[in-house]
């Protein structure tokens, strides 16, 4: 599961480390470090973090099959 | 190009390209499809991998954390694109309206976005920068190689540049109890960002957390071993260092050399863009058809006097996109302009460093909340008798206010009583930013153009 925290917007208020502790953790005093690739066994706890976050700061991708690339021959890897 | 259909035809099935597949890339293509683009849209990106996300490389992934194969961008749509990764555009028909491509394929385009962001500056000396265990820090390919070295324990790491990429990198190294030695030209680190008031701060937490800091010098010469592995770095006041890794972190250059001789008005300092971020050309005339977002921007800011401003800010690469796709989508009334207020966050030695607005504007800096010397403050920047910019240790919730009084021009020094106001904070004093013609390393904006001077500016912050 894909996620990116929008720091600029994060006030470290924490409720994601407590609601989901092996995704989010502070460092420091409001520093906030995260596993920007998830264990799809911690959907719930993300799914509240997410709810919870007072700033709306947290993207988790909606759908995991929203895309793999189309590819083109020759052009892509 | 108003109501006569031309925008629904591009709407429905226009062709539309997007060279640089990263942050700003991916988040304007997401928009695009948002405002209803069904055409078609393809993905240039000369990196092998899908969009990534860059900030965690100096910190979840060096700390070991998290590897450099695990950023990759969640996605906030499916974009239906066709990607054409590991290809880097070559050049550009501004007439026939086609991208080169390295393979020798060309593009046909409607319009435009270029995205094409950063590289991180080498070590100038091409010998010294191919010997093992000399680093930059900018891609996922690069994290992984400098993680994959740090994971060996060096004896000690040398990192040419306090930047804050310089700064986060002397961070993870500290913390993963390897020694580091930070040399840096300027007087302390993060002076080119934050100034030397913030910048003496910025060196404390070095000394505190056992980093071998080394100001005023530059680096001269690396030197390796015979089997080509760096081993000395010699310094401008004749010492040297014995370092089995270095990280070069002196900045970054745009990524412009493919449009060279486009007709674009592209080069060094990056593509200058219109506040509805549509490029120049060489003359001087806005492009309809070409826009710019990201960290390869260069775009005029109502707020700070229609300066030009280049931030390599994460925020602005996200805000600048959304804005250029919504303009290529829309009627020109319905365009909006880029006023987003430049923001960003650093995490090293476990404190929080936050900022808002343009403190490299700034003239003179008044502590409004905490002292420094506890490493928990908010230091306002004031030019011309406004509040300019903002910048926070470890007191983020102090920053949203300080943007509402940079938005409202607000006078500085703040004439009201604040919160937790110190002694120290009831003066403001010279923000003590180096000499502009000197080059530093690290400032994450840089200005050019007119000064700032009109204060009867009204501002509307975009907010989604
Ligand atoms: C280590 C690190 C830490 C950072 N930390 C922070 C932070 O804490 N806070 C913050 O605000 N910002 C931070 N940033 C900055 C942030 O990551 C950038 O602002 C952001 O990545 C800009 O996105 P962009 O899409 O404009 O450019 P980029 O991410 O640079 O992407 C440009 C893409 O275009 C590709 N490209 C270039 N030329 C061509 C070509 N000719 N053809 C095809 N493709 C091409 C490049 O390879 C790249 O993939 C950090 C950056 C780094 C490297
Ligand atoms: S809950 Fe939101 S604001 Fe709080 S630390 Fe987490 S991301 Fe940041």
């Amino acid at each position: 599961m894909r996620l990116v925290v929008d720091l600029n917007r994060c006030q470290g208020y924490a409720q994601c480390a407590f609601l989901a502790p092996d995704v989010f953790a502070m460092h420091g005093e409001e520093s906030l470090l995260y596993n920007p690739l998830a264990e799809e066994e911690r959907h719930e706890e993300v799914a509240r973090a997410v709810a919870a976050c007072p700033v709306q700061a947290i993207l988790v991708e909606a759908d995991p099959s929203a895309e793999a690339p189309r590819t083109r021959p020759g052009g892509d890897r | 190009m108003s109501g006569d259909g031309s925008l629904d035809r591009l709407k429905r099935d226009g062709r539309i390209v997007v060279v640089g597949a990263s942050l700003a890339g991916l988040r304007g293509a997401e928009t695009l499809r948002e405002e209803g683009f069904t055409g078609s849209l393809t993905m240039i990106g000369d990196e092998p991998y899908e969009p990534y996300d860059r900030p965690p490389l100096s910190k979840q992934i060096l700390l070991g954390r998290a590897t450099a194969d695990h950023t990759l961008l969640p996605r906030r749509r499916a974009i239906d694109a066709e990607w054409r990764l590991g290809v880097p555009a070559t050049g550009l028909d501004m007439a026939a309206r086609r991208v080169r491509l390295g393979d020798g394929d060309e593009v046909e385009y409607d319009r435009l976005l270029i995205a094409t962001g950063v590289r991180a500056r080498p070590w100038p000396k091409e010998d010294e920068a191919e010997l093992d265990g000399v680093f930059v820090l900018r891609t996922r390919d690069d994290a992984y190689a400098l993680e994959r070295s740090l994971a060996q324990s060096p004896r000690r790491v040398l990192v040419i540049g306090a930047g804050f990429t310089g700064s986060e990198i002397a961070s993870a190294c500290r913390e993963r109890g390897i020694a580091v030695t930070v040399a840096e030209r300027a007087a302390a680190p993060l002076v080119g960002a934050l100034g030397g008031v913030i910048g003496a701060v910025a060196a404390e937490l070095h000394h505190e957390n056992g980093v071998d800091l080394r100001c005023g010098v530059m680096v001269t010469g690396l030197e390796g071993d015979s089997t080509g592995r760096v081993r000395t770095a010699h310094f401008s006041d004749g010492n040297s260092v014995e370092a089995d890794v270095v990280v070069v972190a002196l900045g970054a250059t745009r990524n412009t050399e493919w449009l060279a001789g486009s007709g674009l008005g592209a080069g060094p300092r990056g593509i200058a863009c219109d506040a509805g971020c549509r490029a120049f050309d060489i003359r001087g005339i806005v492009t309809d058809d070409i826009y710019v977002a990201g960290d390869v921007a260069r775009s005029p800011h109502p707020l700070f006097g229609y300066q030009f401003l280049s931030l390599e800010h994460w925020g602005n690469a996200v805000s600048q996109a959304e804005t250029a796709a919504h303009n290529m989508m829309s009627e020109s009334a319905d365009r909006r302009p880029h006023i987003w207020v430049p923001a960003f966050w650093s995490s090293q030695f476990g404190v929080n460093i936050k900022s808002v607005g343009v403190p490299t504007m700034g003239t003179e800096i008044v502590i409004a909340q905490g002292a420094l010397n506890e490493r928990r403050f908010t230091g306002v920047y004031g030019y011309q008798g406004r509040v300019i910019g903002a910048v926070t240790f470890d007191q983020s919730k102090w920053l949203q206010f300080y943007q509402q009084q940079i938005e409202t021009t607000a006078p500085f020094p703040p004439p009201f009583p604040t919160v937790d106001r110190r002694l120290e904070g009831q003066h403001p004093r010279d923000a003590d930013f180096p000499d502009p013609s000197v080059p530093t390393h690290g400032p994450t904006v840089t200005l050019s153009g007119y000064a700032p001077d009109d204060r009867r500016l009204t501002f509307t912050p975009a907010r989604h």
